[in-house]
């Protein structure tokens, strides 16, 4: 344990640690990291959130009325790269970074200063992608996919920034997954095996990995579109030997197992949550490892899935098919571990426990979506229509963002060492719960009306069900601001919470640690059962 | 209350009441593949609902019954080697029930049997253009809304968004295969009724068949993203009883060819200037005001201004250039093969004079076909 | 138990070993699309003539061309449709004229559909192997020689090749210079080319 060294001892930190801005700035600290990331998370959350709104306003009536629709397009591209890189990844490594030392007995990250920086270089890469939205000409427009040659020869000139964006994105996933990985296999406490680890750390791993293996794809897939576009190069030009077609390959072979980097942490998460307040251990706890890490394996062998219309031969559209159904056995299997562990326990129904059961639910809904996705003859239907905007808004947003909320509720507690107002989470959750599904449902019935997706304008028939469909999402959007405000009170006022709030809850946090966890955790490592 | 309601029920909803209704769910189609896969996607529904009433059914009673406030105590397993390897070997066998359907139908969607009539489609920035592989006959098909319409200076007509000038026609009963392509971006060609989505890749041709079995009008929209426009390329297919088919395609040739002729006797004529701008003026906002804009200011950093613009001020001929043969590389389309000498000579003199573009240069079609055979 | 360092530097090998595996992808495709006949590439260089015809057998090929908006070239096979034997050779001119005023240099790129027949129109001689420079007004006929492998699965009768006609960058950046060099007579552009 090379790395107990690394750490000051309280007494140095006092005398070295500075104050203010530069704390944060220079902090080292997994918890202050975590924080950071957290608050950047929902920072972006909320800035994408906005971009929705627009979105949604103008897909309030038929017509154009409020911005004109390259605009729009940069909308659309831009909500959903800030919503994927800046939202939801993000609060996975904010809470990964505050639990996983945490779960496995550490004193901090494996890699302190590269955590600092992974997460310094973050506001960077996003103000440069919003940046571009003000440049002459535009800022992405040709969706957060990044189809070549929509993305190359006819892309606007700030494509260049939008390219070095990501780069700066992917380098932090990628550090903070080193991070994640060299942390759980070189800083467990003596006896926390890997089969005791909790779910969530076991889910971050398998995600870790999965980082380190795409990440790079979508690196090189960007600069390819930068040297097609600004060097001369034909990767995607047929004129030049290349194939469009190939673009999609690449960008789904990252872009399918980057769906489970952002749902997988989720399931760890729902596998502490339902036990605990289900007063009851997790059951089939080894065969959810088992289910994670196959699922995990699966996302490497569907990509083409999302390209089933570009014209593939009937044997590769089998193959994709087939695999593509294989991946909801291991997630059914984890659904009915979830729904196991609460039958038969002794259930109470906090904020945290509320917004697990909703994710179930929910993400399951998105599972049959998929699974209807998934068939290929049927997908021709589908495909590009708002019925995948519905699918992949039920697995992101009611699935990996309320499992964050789930998260949120659960461990602000420990972070805080405060309360949070359960009546004021209550509404939160019944608010998001009830407008989500206004505003997610009837996209399914606008996508089998036949409603593309990405359009500015659409014809009359689909107006009715857009307006209710806004009216779901700015109901769900001013929701938000319920959570900052709790979160805020929660902080300031809220009352003392113990070291252990939920009764059912278990691991190291809960049970050798006080709420507020204190600064440094763990310095001794402690003694696992 | 009721006055509220019927107050937000009128503000919100009344300017559709009349329009066409929205289908809830897929439709049936009119094709015998499109009805194939309305099945399996009733099929696969249903299957999803069965397994959703049982899970989450378990999962309500135990909320239900299982809760502490009604004094649960909980139970302490936590492991069933047998439970899940029955719930891993279900799923599996439902699954196995799913795959057949789909694997019947998509095998029935790759029948490599020959068409009775192979139509080129191909995409480009934001239009579509039909060729018929066996007659003398092509065509551009364009949105036919008005962009007053969109903006909200005009009532929506009925198939707002869904209507072009010049539809596809196809006869029923007969196989028809579309070969895709594209000349710039990827689009992807899309009626829902005959179940055909197939994209059109630049450079390379997709393929994609139907038997349509009942006359009617068919509408669908372009299906990728493919830039700005991308919500404004419809599809419409009208499907003719084959009699009415051949009559329709036997004048569509005679036009089609007559056009040629007249073409050629253009270039003898002079046109007057009002005539040319008032011309101009029609082809330019239906064709060039989409992203020159009808102020000509473009959109900048995206489309370039006309007014005061190098080219349009500039050499004749080289305008002339731009416009027939379009701007490699860039969303310049060449405008020689989608307008008619008298509406390109129109267009460009258009653009010359007007935005105060005091060229005065008034451009004939015979100018325009000097560019056209710059060689010869 | 490796330590900190080592392992980071082999996870850093991973990331390595990935960004190159997405440039792997590249030539991965192509291996991939010639196996199964995605996107109906066909083969880039000569076939061998057939020794074998399958006289029993009779399959359509039809041509299709595309001229991009852009440029201002006519280009088109002479015949829209052949029937051929499997095995047996045939030519098929395509003719291209260059209508604008300037040399150029084109490229034509050749797609087959259905993709799985991609494989079985084996080529022995193509225009489409090299590139194309015609003078400004002249026209050329360019011949194709290929054969349909008798391997053609049964239940392919059609088969369509399109070949789509782009203009060579490098050739378009000396317009100017070609504009230049006409005053001065036809100075050769081929160095240019």
């Amino acid at each position: 344990m090379s790395t107990i060294s690394d750490v000051h001892s309280d007494h140095e930190e006092h005398h070295h640690a500075p104050r203010g801005l530069m704390r944060w700035v220079l902090t080292t600290n997994h918890k202050d990291i975590g924080s950071m990331y957290l608050w950047f998370s929902f920072a972006m959350f909320i800035v994408g959130g906005a971009m929705a709104m627009i979105i949604r306003a103008e897909l309030f009536q038929p017509g154009l009325q409020l911005v004109e629709p390259n605009f729009f397009n940069q909308m659309t591209t831009v909500h959903g790269l800030i919503m994927v890189f800046g939202a939801v990844m993000p609060a996975f490594t904010g809470l990964a970074n505050w639990l996983v030392p945490m779960m496995i007995g550490a004193p901090d990250m494996a890699l302190p200063r590269m955590n600092n920086w992974s997460f310094w270089i973050l506001p960077f890469a996003f103000s440069i992608l919003l940046a571009s939205l003000f440049m002459e000409g535009g800022g992405p427009n040709f969706g957060w996919t990044f189809y070549a040659p929509l993305s190359t020869k006819y892309s606007p000139d700030s494509t260049a920034l939008f390219v070095f964006a990501i780069h700066i994105m992917g380098i932090s996933s990628i550090m903070g997954a080193i991070n994640v990985i060299v942390t759980i296999m070189n800083l467990r406490a003596p006896g926390m095996t890997y089969m005791k680890l909790p779910l969530f750390v076991w889910t971050w791993f398998i995600t870790a990995f999965l980082l380190i293996a795409v990440m790079p794809v979508l690196a090189g897939a960007v600069t390819m579109v930068l040297t097609d576009k600004y060097f001369g190069t034909s990767f995607f030009d047929a004129a030049g030997g290349g194939d469009p077609v190939l673009f999609q390959h690449i960008f789904w072979f990252f872009g399918h197992p980057e769906v489970y980097i952002m749902i997988l942490p989720s399931f760890g998460i729902i596998s502490a949550i339902v036990p605990a307040f289900s007063r009851k251990p997790l059951f089939g706890y080894s065969s959810m490892v088992y289910a994670t890490a196959s699922i995990a394996g699966l996302s490497f062998v569907v990509w083409a899935h999302h390209m089933f219309t570009t014209g593939m031969p009937v044997e590769a559209e089998l193959f994709f098919m087939f695999c593509t159904m294989l991946i909801s056995v291991p997630t059914g299997v984890k659904v009915f571990n979830w729904v196991a562990t609460m039958w038969k326990g002794s259930l109470t129904f906090e904020t945290p426990m509320l917004f697990a059961i909703a994710f179930i639910v929910l993400f399951t809904i998105g599972g049959f979506s998929g699974l209807m996705l998934a068939i290929t003859p049927v997908d021709f239907q589908y495909h590009d229509t708002y019925f995948v905007v519905a699918h992949f808004h039920y697995v992101l947003v009611t699935g990996a963002i309320f499992s964050i909320m789930a998260a949120a509720y659960y461990w602000l507690p420990k972070w805080s060492g405060r309360m949070y107002d359960e009546g004021l989470g209550r509404l939160h959750f019944w608010c998001s719960l009830v407008s989500v599904n206004v505003l997610f449902f009837p996209m399914h019935f606008l996508g089998l009306g036949g409603m593309p997706r990405r359009i500015p304008d659409y014809a009359l028939q689909f107006a009715d069900v857009n307006a209710i469909v806004s009216i779901g999402g700015f109901a769900f959007g001013l929701s938000q601001f319920i959570f900052l405000y709790l979160v805020i009170k929660c902080i300031r006022s809220g009352e003392p919470a113990p070291a252990k709030p939920w009764e059912g809850a278990e691991g190291l946090e809960w049970d050798n640690l006080p709420s507020p966890a204190p600064y440094h955790s763990f310095t001794t490592p402690p003694e696992i059962k | 209350m009721g006055r509220w309601i019927q107050l937000l029920v009128l503000t919100f909803f009344s300017p559709h009441l009349f329009a066409q209704e929205m289908s809830f769910n897929l439709r049936p189609g009119v094709t015998a593949i499109s009805e194939q896969v309305y099945g399996l996607h009733m099929t696969i529904f249903y299957i999803c609902c069965a397994i959703g009433v049982l899970v989450f059914g378990a999962m309500f009673w135990s909320i239900y019954h299982h809760r502490k406030s009604k004094g649960a105590v909980p139970a302490q397993f936590h492991e069933s080697t047998k439970v899940e390897i029955i719930w891993t070997i279900i799923p599996f066998i439902i699954l196995i029930g799913m795959a057949i359907p789909a694997t019947k139908t998509l095998l029935a969607m790759e029948d490599p049997s020959d068409a009775d009539i192979t139509i080129q489609v191909t995409g480009s920035q934001w239009k579509w253009h039909y060729k018929y592989f066996d007659q003398d006959l092509e065509f551009y098909s364009v949105m036919a809304s008005d962009w007053d319409e969109v903006n909200g200076k005009l009532e929506k007509r009925k198939n707002y968004l869904l209507e072009v000038d010049h539809p596809l026609v196809l006869p029923i009963g007969k196989k028809v295969r579309f070969l895709m392509t594209s000349e710039d971006v990827i689009h992807s060609w899309w009626v829902p009724d005959f179940a055909v989505k197939k994209d059109a890749n630049p450079g390379f041709i997709n393929e994609a068949w139907t038997i349509i079995d009942k006359p009617g009008i068919y509408r669908g929209q372009c299906a990728e993203l493919c830039g700005k426009d991308h919500g404004f390329m419809p599809i419409v297919v009208i499907a003719k009883p084959q009699a009415e088919y051949d009559a329709w395609l036997a004048e569509k040739e005679a036009a089609y060819l007559a056009k040629q002729a007249q073409e050629l006797e253009l270039v003898a004529m002079t046109m007057q200037q009002d005539e040319l701008m008032s011309l101009g003026e029609k082809v330019y906002e239906k064709s060039c005001a989409a992203c020159h804009q009808v102020n000509g200011l473009g959109l900048p950093g995206v489309f370039p201004a006309l007014k005061d613009s190098p080219i349009a001020l500039g050499d004749v001929t080289k305008h002339i250039e731009v416009v027939v043969n379009g701007e490699p590389g860039t969303a310049m389309q060449a405008f020689g093969k989608q307008l008619g000498l008298k509406e390109l000579a129109a267009v460009i003199t258009y653009e010359r004079n007007a935005w105060g573009n005091d060229t005065g240069d008034l451009v004939q079609a015979k100018d325009v076909v000097a560019v056209q055979n710059a060689a010869q | 138990m490796l330590g900190h360092r080592r392992l980071v530097v082999r996870l850093l090998l991973v990331v390595v070993a990935m960004f190159g595996f997405g440039y792997a992808l590249v030539p991965l495709y192509d291996v991939f699309c010639k196996v199964t006949g995605i996107n109906g590439k066909t083969a880039k260089t000569a076939s061998e003539v057939s020794m074998a015809t399958d006289e029993q057998r009779i399959v359509t090929v039809e041509f299709i061309s595309y001229v991009p908006q852009g440029l201002n070239w006519k280009f088109g096979p002479k015949v829209n449709r052949v029937k051929v034997h499997p095995g047996e050779t045939l030519q098929v001119d395509f003719s291209a004229s260059n209508f604008t005023a300037r040399r150029g240099t084109v490229q034509a790129v050749p797609s087959v559909s259905p993709g799985l027949a991609a494989n079985h129109l084996k080529k022995v001689s193509c225009f489409c192997f090299e590139q194309q420079t015609l003078a400004p007004g002249e026209q050329q006929d360019m011949p194709l020689f290929f054969y349909v492998a008798p391997e053609l699965p049964e239940d392919i009768n059609t088969l369509t090749l399109a070949y789509t006609l782009f203009a060579v960058e490098g050739a378009e950046l000396n317009e100017s210079e070609t504009a230049q060099t006409r005053a001065d007579g036809e100075v050769s552009n081929d160095a240019a080319l």
